[in-house]
């Protein structure tokens, strides 16, 4: 079961929304010790509170499968229309051992941009850069 | 516990497969919006069945629900191969009602039809991890298909180990490009066509055959 699903931080101003975007860089480390649930949990918080994530290492496939659905249970009229993410495209280099396939371990450490698909735009995106533009709500 | 859950997970989905060698297989029909894929269901339906799947439109999100034809049979080349063909709703990470205003609906209607499309996409996504053995995916080829849209469906696909036919439709119309589809996904084998006007649907189906037989 996951549990309670954590604070981004606790300490910063969260009201600041008429000032600028909010960007909330989320290392790897600080992932690794959520559920998938609770990681999507996270990123969907944020990023209705209009605020841009970045997390460093992405999510898995089956991740961002259910990132997908629970974002689709989300949507509503004039309140929440989606998501706009976007990661480098993945490298083909067989960079998973035959072990890691059998076992379901994917390699999943690509950085990824997630923000609402109403403030962020995707401007340019190739195997190296990602350039977005994101505007106050 | 995590190690064994997993590796029980890998036996099971290999001896699922041995022994359901003979029921039809669920062939998924993916993609983006408006890339032709009911407009492929009901070719593949009618050449084989004579019923259609569903409406096509060019309004995104016409189809809502996935739609299942049962027991399609495709013989090619003296094999015969039996599948049912679901057809799902575009998948995408946001919905706008507003963008149905502009296709001569009232506001009660684009909500509606807009809170439909995001149920259809759920599903979707739950039929990709859950109840699908296979999958035809279906691209626009006169668009670009370097979306995070495709490159994250392609990356669930491979990781569900599924086999998927990558298809380039739309050839008929003028600015298709297939072969920055194939450049998109090289490791999959893309196969053009086009679903309205029926043209390739011959190899399509060899490749049904060959990929999902």
């Amino acid at each position: 079961m996951p549990g309670p699903t954590p604070d981004v931080d606790d300490d910063t101003p969260s009201d600041d929304s008429d000032d600028g975007v909010r960007i909330d860089m989320i290392s790897g480390a600080r992932m690794d010790g959520l559920t998938g649930m609770e990681k999507i949990r996270l990123i969907l918080d944020g990023v209705r509170d209009g605020n841009i994530v970045i997390l460093e290492e992405g999510l898995s496939p089956d991740e961002e499968s259910k990132l997908i659905e629970v974002t689709m249970t989300e949507i509503s009229p004039d309140d929440f229309t989606g998501i706009e993410i976007e990661t480098y495209p993945k490298a083909e280099a067989g960079d998973q051992s035959f072990l890691d396939k059998l076992m379901g371990r994917e390699s999943t450490q690509k950085l990824t941009v997630i923000g609402p698909a109403n403030q962020i735009e995707t401007l340019h995106k190739d195997e190296n850069l990602i350039s977005t533009l994101v505007s106050r709500k | 516990m995590g190690l064994l859950t997993n590796l029980k997970d890998s036996i099971s989905r290999v001896t699922d497969g041995l022994f359901a060698a003979d029921e039809p297989k669920r062939i998924g029909i993916y993609g983006p919006p408006n890339a032709g894929k009911t407009t492929l269901a009901n070719r593949i339906a009618r050449d084989w069945t004579g019923d259609a799947v569903g409406p096509e439109s060019h309004i995104p999100h016409e189809t809502r629900r996935a739609r299942r034809k049962e027991n399609v049979e495709i013989e090619r080349n003296g094999r015969k191969v039996t599948i049912d063909i679901v057809d799902t709703p575009g998948v995408t990470t946001k919905v706008d009602y507003k963008e149905f205003l502009d296709h001569d609906m009232d506001k009660d209607d684009a909500v509606r039809r807009s809170r439909e499309a995001t149920e259809g996409v759920a599903e979707a996504m739950h039929w990709l991890r859950e109840d699908v053995d296979g999958v035809i995916y279906v691209l626009d080829s006169t668009t670009d298909p370097f979306t995070q849209v495709n490159t994250m469906l392609i990356g669930i696909i491979e990781s569900q180990d599924l086999p998927a036919l990558i298809l380039a439709n739309k050839t008929d119309l003028p600015g298709s490009d297939v072969q920055q589809i194939a450049n998109a996904f090289p490791q999959h084998e893309t196969i053009p066509l086009s679903a309205l006007e029926g043209d390739n649907m011959d190899e399509v189906y060899t490749k049904i055959a060959e990929y999902f037989g």
